[in-house]
């Protein structure tokens, strides 16, 4: 009993000890998207709350906080504030199993990769249910768009992952990244490049992020889905979609760049020199890459039209997808080295 | 069984895309729009009205406020109104003065309209490249008239001054060192002259910028080309002038076609479209603002070469300067009646038409004889471009009628009036 009870506390401690940085880690994502996009576009960003605007997530927040929930009286009341919520919890869950080094993740389950597609699709519901439950026709676009955001890059970036899962011969997100050692070459990007390209695309796509932004589309449907919520529903959805930025730039290190595994592995000196930089330092630097280009990307591109996006899943990803894999079985068959020896 | 009716959707008026005060009904089946009724008038302010209760010449700060992103253009085509009824012509170096300030008109607009409708098909950065440079443009308009927007700069019989010999500086600030103070100032040293020039040579540089983003990227390809297409007939039937018109593949400027202002003397291409879709009108649009900064360096070479008066030389209708009226006492008379009185015009009627950065803008005047218009009648060139909009956007969907919409370059200014 004694026993048990301290595995539970340690659990929880565990699981405070990943949320908390994490979502500290999504306030200062919206003040570094501020900045660097500040930036891209010669402008300054946010630099008038504490010494350069560092103070700004918090007053962000303090101010949604403070806001009054507005519920629209024609809307399905439960629904509209569960919405929010199941656009938050699947992001949160999914970090439970995330290895952030070696043998350092909570739930050290052998379907892992199962276990984060899953939970992964799970944060569309959030946006449908919000769409329908507000009752407005803004909303309800974006809904249907977001519905058909999904059906489209879903299938792809599930071949995407039965890559990696080729490639690896596991589902336990540990192990994928154990068969990448070896240095740069060994990663997966290489023998997987058209997946790991694919899953990219699919990813952005999946956080409603630009180009792929039609769920919310700013200048055609106003804020889409979530153009009813105010206040703490719409800083649901916000932290969602940033917290589902984070997983998706997480997950693509770890299946294809080698998560907490350093570059600079077998190369001589080099990679002794580098050998105290602790395995979680990798990982986030490889993350962080990643998230620069998300925001990188809503920089620069125009938006699809969600037809478009349609049409991209279906006629380019998925016959990427379904080719790479053949050839992929053929080079684990074949054990083509250095990936598959 | 209940009857099937399409969704019925409010577009705007508060819409981020709505540019202004638009409000569209739209029929859709689905995403796909069946019909789209613009309902327009919210922003009517009676322009044409009060023009007739005021004497001539206090109606051109009105003009401004027509399309308030192309303010000395609408000024043009009035100030042409007047002087054709007057009969007067104003001096060469003014009308090299107003095709400058169109062409840099017509960039501010053409910048402002690139900027919104990247915006609105979705490439924001765009829009932030595009006010850097209209910064510099809008002060040059500050530069001569004190006036960032509505500048009320061309006046009968000329424009208000001649070009000022240097312009207005940064000043030192908590927020400014010394070094970005003198980086900012660095282009500000000589004249307005020197200024324009130096924008005109960094300028195309900007548009390639701006071209690297949209022109050649698939995803704008894939929203903007087939999008919105209009035939060339069809543009000519519905009255369609300015960049709509040439995207459609007709040539068709007035800058050209009955040369006004210094226009006759300047060397300037106009570029037409093939296919009339958002993407040709983008395209002529661009070549536009390459094409109107061609003009506007021919334009300072020939003042810096070529000072003169920029007035006519009759104090009926333009203001005697400052320091001749504390000593003579004509003139004093001839400023106390212009701005109480004015100056009648001789009946008739006349219109004066000009290529307004969005089309053919056009005042159509009837004078009785006295100090006010009898008549004053607008003509926008939005107002025939978004009556085509249920045309152009039928069957395509809510997303492209965003790209359409944008594509007219719609000011509400001048179509409610």
């Amino acid at each position: 009993m004694m026993n048990e009870l301290i595995t539970l506390i340690i659990i929880l401690l565990k699981i405070v000890l990943i949320a908390i940085p994490l979502i500290l880690f999504i306030a200062y994502l919206t003040y570094f998207e501020r900045k660097i996009i500040g930036y891209m576009q010669s402008r300054i960003g946010p630099n008038r709350v504490g010494i350069y605007g560092l103070a700004q997530p918090f007053a962000d927040i303090l101010k949604l906080i403070s806001k009054e929930i507005i519920i629209p009286s024609t809307s399905n009341r439960y629904l509209f504030i569960i919405a929010p919520l199941l656009a938050l919890a699947p992001s949160l869950v999914a970090w439970s199993v995330i290895p952030f080094s070696q043998g350092k993740v909570l739930a050290n389950i052998n379907a892992g990769l199962l276990f984060i597609f899953a939970i992964s699709s799970l944060s569309v519901y959030g946006i449908l249910i919000a769409g329908w439950a507000s009752n407005s026709k803004y909303a309800l676009l974006g809904a249907m768009r977001s519905a058909a955001q999904t059906i489209s890059y879903e299938i792809a970036m599930g071949f995407a992952f039965v890559g990696v899962l080729m490639a690896s011969g596991s589902m336990n997100l540990q192990d994928i990244v154990l068969k990448q050692q070896g240095g740069v070459f060994h990663w997966f990007f290489l023998p997987l490049f058209p997946l790991f390209f694919v899953y990219w695309i699919c990813a952005v796509a999946e956080t409603n992020r630009a180009p792929f932004d039609v769920a919310e589309g700013e200048s055609e449907i106003v804020a889409g889905f979530h153009v009813e919520y105010s206040g703490m529903g719409f800083a649901l959805f916000f932290l969602a979609e940033y917290a589902n930025m984070i997983l998706v730039s997480t997950i693509i290190a770890l299946f294809f760049l080698g998560g907490w595994l350093s570059p600079f592995e077998n190369i001589p000196y080099i990679g002794v020199l580098f050998s105290w930089v602790p395995g979680f330092f990798w990982l986030f630097a490889k993350t962080s890459i990643f998230l620069f280009l998300l925001i990188w990307m809503r920089a620069t591109f125009p938006r699809y039209r969600y037809d478009q996006i349609m049409r991209l899943g279906w006629k380019i990803l998925i016959p990427i997808t379904i080719v790479w894999i053949i050839v992929l079985g053929l080079a684990v068959q074949l054990k083509l080295p250095p990936w598959f020896s | 069984m209940a009857e099937i009716r399409n969704f019925t959707m409010n577009f705007g008026p508060q819409h981020p895309s709505a540019h202004g005060v638009l409000r569209l009904v739209l029929e859709m089946e689905g995403e796909v729009i069946i019909k789209s009724d613009p309902h327009i008038g919210l922003l009517h302010r009676a322009t044409e009205k009060l023009a007739e209760s005021k004497p001539y010449n206090q109606s051109i700060g009105y003009m401004d406020r027509l399309d308030y992103v192309s303010m000395m253009c609408n000024e043009h085509a009035y100030v042409m109104a007047i002087e054709k009824l007057l009969q007067v012509t104003p001096p060469l170096r003014a009308q090299y003065i107003r095709s400058m300030f169109d062409e840099i008109t017509r960039i501010l607009n053409h910048l402002l309209w690139l900027g919104s409708h990247a915006i609105d098909i979705g490439a924001m950065s765009v829009f932030l490249y595009a006010f850097r440079e209209r910064e510099e443009l809008i002060d040059c308009y500050e530069a001569v008239s004190g006036s960032r927007m509505h500048a009320t700069y061309y006046r009968p019989g000329g424009v208000k001054s001649d070009l000022p010999d240097n312009m207005p500086q940064y000043q030192a600030s908590r927020w400014r060192n010394k070094k970005e103070l003198k980086k900012l100032n660095a282009n500000r040293q000589g004249s307005l002259l020197d200024f324009i020039w130096d924008f005109t040579e960094r300028f195309p540089k900007h548009i390639d910028e701006y071209e690297t983003l949209l022109t050649d990227n698939r995803i704008w390809k894939q929203r903007t080309v087939g999008i919105g297409v209009v035939t060339p007939e069809r543009a000519l039937q519905l009255g369609f002038s300015g960049p709509m018109l040439r995207g459609s593949g007709i040539a068709w400027d007035l800058r050209r076609k009955q040369a006004y202002a210094a226009y006759e003397y300047l060397n300037f291409d106009i570029p037409v479209g093939l296919n009339g879709d958002c993407y040709d009108r983008y395209l002529v649009r661009i070549e536009e603002l390459r094409q109107s900064n061609h003009i506007i360096r021919q334009c300072v070479d020939w003042l810096k070469q070529n000072p003169g008066p920029v007035n006519i030389n009759d104090h009926k209708i333009v203001p005697p300067r400052r320091v001749e009226m504390k000593e003579s006492m004509e003139s004093l008379i001839h400023h106390f009646k212009l701005f109480t009185e004015g100056y009648c015009i001789p009946e008739g009627e006349c219109y004066a038409a000009v290529e307004h950065p969005k089309g053919e803008f056009a005042i159509y005047l009837i004078s009785d004889g006295a100090n006010k218009p009898y008549r004053l009648k607008i003509r926008a060139p939005s107002f025939n471009h978004l009556a085509s909009l249920d045309e152009m956007t039928k069957g395509h969907m809510l997303a492209d009628l965003v790209a359409v919409l944008s594509s007219q370059d719609i000011v509400f200014g001048e179509v409610d009036r």
